[in-house]
């Protein structure tokens, strides 16, 4: 099987400081991949050269496009990269005021993606909102209701219906439980969980929480000082962690 | 029915004869002359020749008194006839330092090579309606002084020999013309102070003013403002050099600014700077505040959203004859679109009453 | 007055919009950025317009000058006189026997041919403006063909009022490439962009010139289940009794009677001229008188 994600040695330097150093890994289809560290630890850096919001300075990602199998995205051109991130890629923001439009209703943030792609029904554009709301349990009658109106854990839902209605086969996501209160945090890793496997999605995740990583990924990597310290199936590398930093930050989980 | 418009080619000569009646105002009282606006309205004058973009202080006075006093209805008289001339060329660039001032301070340093100079200058009057003025202008003559010979250098450039200051790199590229290119982003430094330097006085006020409330704070100092003349000249191919074809009046004001560093370049002043035409200091020193602000992505500053460092924003709204065209232009017969609106709400409404009618039933 | 070179713009000038024209029109509907140069009238009232015109203007010509539909509102007796004036061109304000019509906010009712040129003037030419008010912006919409966004805002009238809430200025897509804002025209008006004619849209203050070649394709946005419909008012004219042109709605009395009457002035009247009689055509006959 081709492999929908393959990145090899992805480097990203800001000035002489490091951001990530010569990533390299696949990712399956049906896959999900987490990426923990602490702060500063070069996560974010890699996420954003993965999605092409950062330029890289090397390092190939190669996705295996519908059309014409792999090919290095960051080889492609301004429009070919819009094209795939309207369609197969969705990146979902910690905040999803940075993923939403705010002065638009949540029917039309979920319709965007349909329409951006062709969609030129109303009441089908309409209906698929409806469907992509209630799969993300927002009420129906919320459907003309601004965001602005939402609660943290209800925006960042809508952000999630607003990525997955067009299908992606890849998404990505930057700390997508962060800053919501632990009981909206659950109800919300559930809800991945269950879209993640319903829709059999491949994903990156980005997250410092232990917990979203065991509960979501499949397989993890641990970055410090922009490099991968360690790789492995997820239950393996966090019940037997052999580099000492992840012996370091899965200890101090267990403390808390 | 519809008179007024179908009456619309002898209303606008009516207007017309109207409006040039108003102009004279009572004609028991003499009437102003171009050479009275040009000497006693002078700082009128040099707005009008700033913002018009064209220096010749007697049209820039016939333009005031056909404009009734209106200073942007001048500026655009000077614009739309500024258009319409030939071009032989351009100047050599004019050199500052060679100014003869008539006024030169700095807010840095208490004395420098040179000396400060107040010249004619508001600052230290008292801001009381002097009556005398209503009756009799007379005034005694002022004392005088023999004009500095030499060139007068400019004070920061004692910070730059100590590299204290940033040092502008020199440049031979043509600057780019606004009024001969459409203006597109990004605009480089020399096409930003170009738009600077024609904007509307009121607009580039306000936004200086906004970055020293906070909305993007440079700390500006005040390093050095002239005013003076400069020679003009110009390279004139048939003949091989250049020759002086004249002399203007200019306002140059340079800001000393928060320095920034890193921790590969050590920490340096940065500078803002305002050339305008004529006697127009409030002008320069905003203009150097809002170039100062401007140029935050060149010195590795943040974008903190403040009006005045958004390139678009500014030099998409600083020119007041785009600017007050496009708003007075709403007075003008909009009732297609009005009606096609009336009809669009009228349906809205219908239906609405109709649900809300079905519903009641 | 002195004299002015033929049509007010100097050659140099005049090449340059030219050659944007020439540019606008091999590109259907993308908008040619031009150094807008300023002139003896007020930016927002025609300058993009006149430019335009100024350029496609020749001695032989003769040209119509409407706003609103009439040849004889204030600023349409302005812009005609300017040219009578620098041009020396002849005018006229029969649709039929114009070779050049300058318009701001309406398309003549009768079809132009191919001898004609319409030029629209233009306040804001970027369609996607009010979504995002960045050039920078726009043009890399444009160019990426990003234009999801028109739709979602068709889509957000249609939530709200149940159908599209844009009554002008409608925005339509050129050749299946650009978005393109047909200047502030009624919606009823879209139909007759697709033109004998050659169409040029000028923008002073903006600097942009655009154009739609004869008998291009230009389809006005909208969704299948909620189509584009050139609407006007429900009423016939009361001078000519026309059902099909675009009506003015003029207030008569203080009780609030009132008149539909035409919009497009020459239309109205070759239609009397020929015999046609509307509801109130007497009455207003008399006002005249």
């Amino acid at each position: 099987m081709t492999p929908l994600l393959q990145v090899r040695d992805l480097t990203k330097h800001y000035g002489a400081r490091i951001g990530c150093a010569d990533v390299s890994f696949d990712l399956y289809p049906g896959e999900v991949m987490g990426i923990v560290g602490e702060s500063g630890s070069g996560k974010s850096t890699l996420l954003g050269c993965l999605a092409g919001h950062l330029e890289a300075d090397r390092g190939q990602v190669l996705f295996d496009t519908r059309s014409d199998g792999p090919r290095d995205m960051r080889a492609m051109s301004e429009p070919e990269r819009r094209m795939l991130s309207r369609t197969d890629l969705a990146f979902v923001h910690q905040n999803p005021r940075d993923g939403l439009r705010m002065g638009v209703s949540a029917g039309g943030n979920v319709g965007e993606r349909l329409m951006a792609v062709g969609a030129r029904h109303y009441g089908g554009i309409r209906a698929q909102a409806l469907d992509w709301l209630s799969r993300v349990e927002i009420a129906e009658d919320r459907i003309d209701d601004r965001p602005s109106a939402f609660s943290g854990g209800m925006q960042q839902r809508l952000q999630i219906a607003r990525n997955l209605v067009t299908g992606p086969r890849l998404v990505f996501m930057d700390e997508p439980t962060g800053g919501l209160d632990v009981s909206v945090q659950a109800r919300l890793l559930d809800l991945l969980r269950g879209l993640v496997r319903e829709m059999g999605l491949s994903a990156v995740i980005v997250t410092h929480d232990l917990a979203v990583v065991r509960l979501l990924a499949d397989r993890l990597m641990v970055m410090k000082s922009g490099h991968v310290v360690e790789a492995g199936l997820t239950d393996q590398v966090l019940d037997d962690p052999q580099h000492g930093y992840t012996q370091l930050l899965v200890s101090s989980v267990l403390q808390v | 029915m519809y008179v007024a418009v179908k009456g619309g080619e002898r209303a606008i000569e009516n207007a017309h004869a109207w409006l040039a009646e108003a102009r004279r105002g009572d004609t028991r009282v003499p009437e102003l002359d171009v050479a009275q606006i040009r000497e006693q309205m002078a700082l009128a004058v040099n707005r009008v020749m700033a913002e018009g973009s064209l220096y010749d202080p007697d049209l820039a006075a016939l333009a005031i008194k056909q404009a009734r006093g209106d200073l942007i209805e001048a500026v655009f008289l000077i614009r739309a006839y500024r258009t319409t001339l030939p071009r032989f060329g351009a100047s050599k660039p004019v050199e500052t330092a060679d100014m003869r001032c008539d006024r030169r301070i700095s807010a840095t340093f208490k004395d420098a090579p040179g000396g400060q100079v107040l010249g004619a200058t508001f600052d230290y009057t008292h801001r009381l309606l002097d009556f005398k003025l209503a009756a009799d202008g007379e005034v005694p003559p002022a004392a005088m002084a023999p004009a500095q010979a030499g060139s007068v250098p400019h004070i920061t450039e004692f910070l730059n020999r100590d590299g204290l200051i940033q040092t502008e790199a020199p440049s031979c590229e043509t600057p780019p013309d606004l009024t001969r290119e459409p203006l597109e982003f990004p605009a480089n430094r020399a096409l930003r102070l170009q738009a600077l330097a024609r904007g509307d006085e009121g607009f580039i006020l306000g936004l200086a003013y906004s970055t020293q409330r906070g909305y993007a704070r440079n700390h500006a100092f005040v390093g050095e403002l002239r005013i003076g003349r400069v020679p003009v000249e110009m390279e004139i191919p048939e003949l091989g050099f250049s020759i002086e074809i004249g002399e203007i009046e200019l306002t140059e004001c340079e800001t000393v600014n928060q320095f920034a560093g890193s921790k590969t370049a050590p920490a340096q002043f940065t500078r803002g700077y305002g050339l305008v035409f004529g006697q127009t200091e409030r002008k320069a020193i905003a203009m150097a505040l809002v170039d100062r602000a401007l140029r935050w992505r060149e010195l590795g500053e943040d974008n903190l959203g403040a009006a005045a460092q958004d390139e678009e924003f500014v030099l998409s709204h600083c020119d007041n004859i785009q600017a007050t065209g496009f708003l007075e232009h709403i007075k003008l017969p909009h009732y297609v679109d009005f009606q096609s609106e009336l009809e669009l709400v009228r349906r809205l409404r219908a239906e609405a009453e109709a649900v809300a009618k079905e519903a009641a039933e | 007055m002195t004299e002015y070179t033929f049509a007010y713009l100097d050659e140099q000038t005049k090449r340059m919009i030219r050659r944007a024209i020439l540019k606008a029109l091999a590109v259907p509907g993308y908008q040619v950025p031009f150094a807008s140069r300023e002139m003896p009238m007020p930016y927002g009232w025609g300058t993009g317009g006149v430019q335009v015109s100024a350029a496609c203007l020749v001695p032989e010509d003769r040209l119509k000058v409407i706003d609103q539909g009439a040849d004889d509102t204030t600023n349409a007796v302005s812009i005609r006189r300017f040219f009578e004036k620098t041009a020396g061109v002849a005018t006229t304000t029969r649709t039929a026997e114009a070779t050049l019509i300058q318009t701001r906010h309406r398309i003549p009712e009768a079809p132009l041919t191919r001898d004609q040129i319409l030029v629209y003037q233009v306040p804001i030419p970027e369609p996607l403006r009010f979504l995002e008010p960045r050039e920078t912006e726009t043009r890399k919409m444009h160019s990426l063909e990003e234009y999801g966004l028109v739709h979602v805002k068709l889509y957000e009238d249609i939530a709200r009022h149940g159908q599209i809430a844009t009554s002008y200025a409608y925005p339509v897509k050129v050749e299946g490439r650009y978005v393109m804002d047909p200047s502030p025209i009624p919606k009823f008006d879209n139909p007759k962009l697709e033109s004998a004619a050659i169409q040029l849209f000028g923008a002073g203050r903006e600097q942009r010139i655009y154009a739609l070649p004869p008998y291009c394709q230009v389809v006005s946005l909208d969704f299948e289940d909620h189509p584009f419909e050139a609407s006007k008012a429900d009423h016939i004219c009361d001078l000519c009794g026309s059902a099909t042109s675009y009506l003015d709605e003029v207030i008569v009395d203080d009780a609030g009677g009132r008149m539909f009457v035409c919009s497009d002035t020459d239309y109205c009247e070759t239609r009397r001229a020929a015999g046609h009689r509307g509801r109130l055509a007497a009455t207003e006959e008399e006002h005249f008188a």
